[in-house]
């Protein structure tokens, strides 16, 4: 059975557009080690130009020796690669390395470069004019959100994880290459920083629509990111290669079913945005304001609070009527602290977890520069699903599995 | 000491002090030919055992062996094949510059954060541009620091050379201080050796830290 595509959840992410990616495709791809069976096998797999491609999988199963085979790290033992129609294999492996963005979980910034020298690292590389790079490293900078006035002379030691993965994504993105590898590429951080870094990314990733070829082993980050995710099992298998919905929907075996967990109704959850539901603009009070003007806000707001914001527009956190006196002026301090800020591309699942632990059961929804956008509540979560999931029980009904009555809240 | 003179004789340094210029000259070549020789040949051997690292247990083990051998032994055995010659002293002082610079580079090499090299194969370096541009300015830090240990090893060796009749401070300590009881010699060979050796050292230091200034942003 297939899925129809008015049984599922509203995707914004808009349908591969032409853009600067190219078309990656693996033929017959074998990968043996001496006399031990094959670390991948006999894998054909084409990934679209400018779709996110999520490799994905148990360890063990080969992803990242597959990614690695793509820019010639590892070397196939017999089959071919080929990037729009080019065997991979014609090039000298450092011309076509130069070719291809490259994004490690570790990052590997050069700790003697600045941040200036490390985003510049390919196009020095390429022998590009030394004016047109330091145009290119500024237009980077500021497309991964750090101020070059700020940040161009600083060495790698000098800065956040947060911040020295985008450097390495600027690195990868420097001479704009068609094809972007990344390894693992927001492992290593905290789930918060993770989930802001991947926000990022898809944003940026609309902008330039690479061709990104993607490996991680949680399969929430696969369906998060994914266009199309391949799930490889041990050996190097290809178990199923399609978008994050049809695998939820229909796991084509045993293993993937597994793989991707029990609460795969719950995971479907994932393929839905934060910007898929209505924004609510919710009482205002900022820092400073005298409790006389703020106490009248909060009776007229529907549930009697209002949000704290500071001179910025970014959110402090919650207060009632009981946390202001109306001879006082609103303090920082007398604001509880509500759930991390959603952002626009936040998926509902992240987004209900985050509102289910705060006491105030409202998601406040910012911008990349943290200002507040709006709220948006769980019984919003609740009626963007009613719809797509009831629709879509009848075919994961029929895929044999009743798990999906959990997933409606 | 002799009878009826004074442990410090201030006017013996000034009368002097053309000969102790030409005692530190002495001191200065024989120790900066040890060590620019013993350091083209360390960082030699140390691409070498890079390039096939089953040389690093056999290098590590022979320099060791080196190290092991005292240096007035090694002057002496050395003389029936090079004499008394410049040639000796240097044989003998670039071995042990090297038993400490080989070891040293080749660990300075190793420290290189593996992540950081995949970035730069990845990135598109060659093997050659990866070695210069990337894993030998991370490794100035390290090899700067080894390198200041051998001059200071490589000074004080170089007054024992002054056995084989290489002159240098080690004649005032031991040729004159000591053969002919005259302590104001030691005393002033001694301090010179000490006041080079900080001298150099530090030089070496701030060196580094002009050629390396990201290693100053470590932890800021």
């Amino acid at each position: 059975m297939t899925s129809a595509p008015d049984t599922t959840i509203p995707r914004s992410a808009p349908s591969p557009a032409p853009g600067s990616g190219a078309v990656v495709a693996l033929e017959h791809v074998t990968k043996r080690y001496g006399d031990a069976p094959p670390a991948v096998d006999d894998l054909s797999l084409t990934i679209n130009a400018g779709e996110i491609c999520v490799l994905v999988g148990p360890s063990g199963c080969g992803k990242t020796t597959t990614m690695k085979m793509i820019n010639r790290l590892i070397e196939p033992t017999s089959g071919r690669i080929t990037i729009d129609g080019e065997d991979v294999a014609r090039l000298p492996a450092v011309e076509l390395r130069r070719r291809i963005g490259y994004v490690i979980q570790q990052v590997g910034l050069f700790p003697h470069m600045t941040v200036t020298d490390n985003v510049a690292v390919v196009p020095r590389l390429l022998r590009w004019p030394a004016a047109r790079i330091r145009e290119r490293v500024d237009e980077l900078l500021e497309l991964v959100g750090l101020d070059p006035a700020a940040y161009a002379g600083r060495y790698p030691a000098a800065l956040s994880g947060g911040e020295r993965q985008r450097i390495g994504v600027a690195r990868a993105l420097a001479a704009d290459p068609p094809v972007m590898l990344m390894d693992e590429p927001f492992g290593a951080v905290d789930p918060i920083r993770r989930e802001r870094l991947q926000n990022e990314f898809l944003r940026l990733q609309a902008q330039v629509r690479k061709t990104v070829v993607f490996v991680t082993h949680d399969v929430d980050e696969a369906i998060k990111m994914a266009d199309r995710i391949a799930i490889l099992q041990r050996g190097g298998v290809l178990a199923q290669y399609d978008t994050p919905d049809a695998i939820l929907a229909h796991p084509a075996s045993e293993f993937v079913e597994h793989f991707v967990g029990a609460d795969r109704g719950l995971k479907r959850l994932s393929l839905g945005r934060v910007r898929d539901l209505p924004l609510q603009q919710p009482a205002i009070v900022r820092v400073g304001e005298r409790g006389a003007e703020a106490l009248p806000k909060i009776a007229a707001s529907a549930d009697g609070h209002a949000l704290v914001i500071d001179d910025a527009d970014r959110p402090l956190g919650w207060i009632d009527a009981g946390d202001v006196a109306p001879d006082a002026v609103v303090t920082e301090e007398a604001a509880t602290p509500g759930s991390p800020p959603l952002q626009p591309e936040t998926t509902l699942r992240d987004a209900l977890s985050a509102m289910l632990l705060s006491s105030v059961q409202l998601g406040v929804v910012v911008d990349g520069h943290d200002r507040v956008l709006g709220v948006v509540s769980v019984d919003a979560i609740s009626d963007a699903l009613r719809a797509p999931v009831d629709a879509s029980r009848a075919s994961i009904d029929g895929a044999g599995d009743g798990q999906a009555e959990a997933s409606v809240p | 000491m002799r009878e009826g003179q004074p442990f410090f004789r201030v006017d013996w340094v000034i009368e002097n002090a053309d000969v102790l210029a030409r005692r530190i000259g002495e001191q200065l070549f024989i120790t900066g030919i040890a060590i620019v020789i013993g350091f083209l040949l360390s960082f030699a051997v140390a691409l070498l055992v890079r390039r096939y690292p089953r040389l690093y247990g056999p290098v590590l083990g022979a320099t060791g062996l080196f190290y092991s051998i005292p240096s007035i032994a090694l002057f002496v055995l050395l003389i029936p094949i090079t004499g008394l010659s410049l040639l000796t002293a240097e044989i003998a002082l670039v071995g042990y510059a090297m038993v400490i610079l080989v070891r040293n580079i080749v660990t300075a090499l190793r420290t290189v954060p593996p992540e950081v090299l995949e970035a730069a194969d990845g990135m598109g370096y060659t093997a050659s541009q990866r070695l210069w541009r990337v894993e030998l300015p991370i490794a100035v830090p390290i090899i700067v620091a080894g390198l200041r240990i051998a001059t200071v090893t490589i000074m004080g060796l170089v007054t024992i050379a002054t056995l084989i009749g290489m002159g240098g401070l080690g004649y005032l300590i031991v040729n004159i201080g000591i053969s002919q009881r005259f302590p104001t010699a030691t005393l002033v060979g001694v301090t010179l050796v000490v006041v080079l050796s900080v001298i150099i050292d530090a030089a070496l230091l701030f060196g580094q830290r002009r050629l390396t200034p990201w290693s100053a942003a470590r932890g800021a």
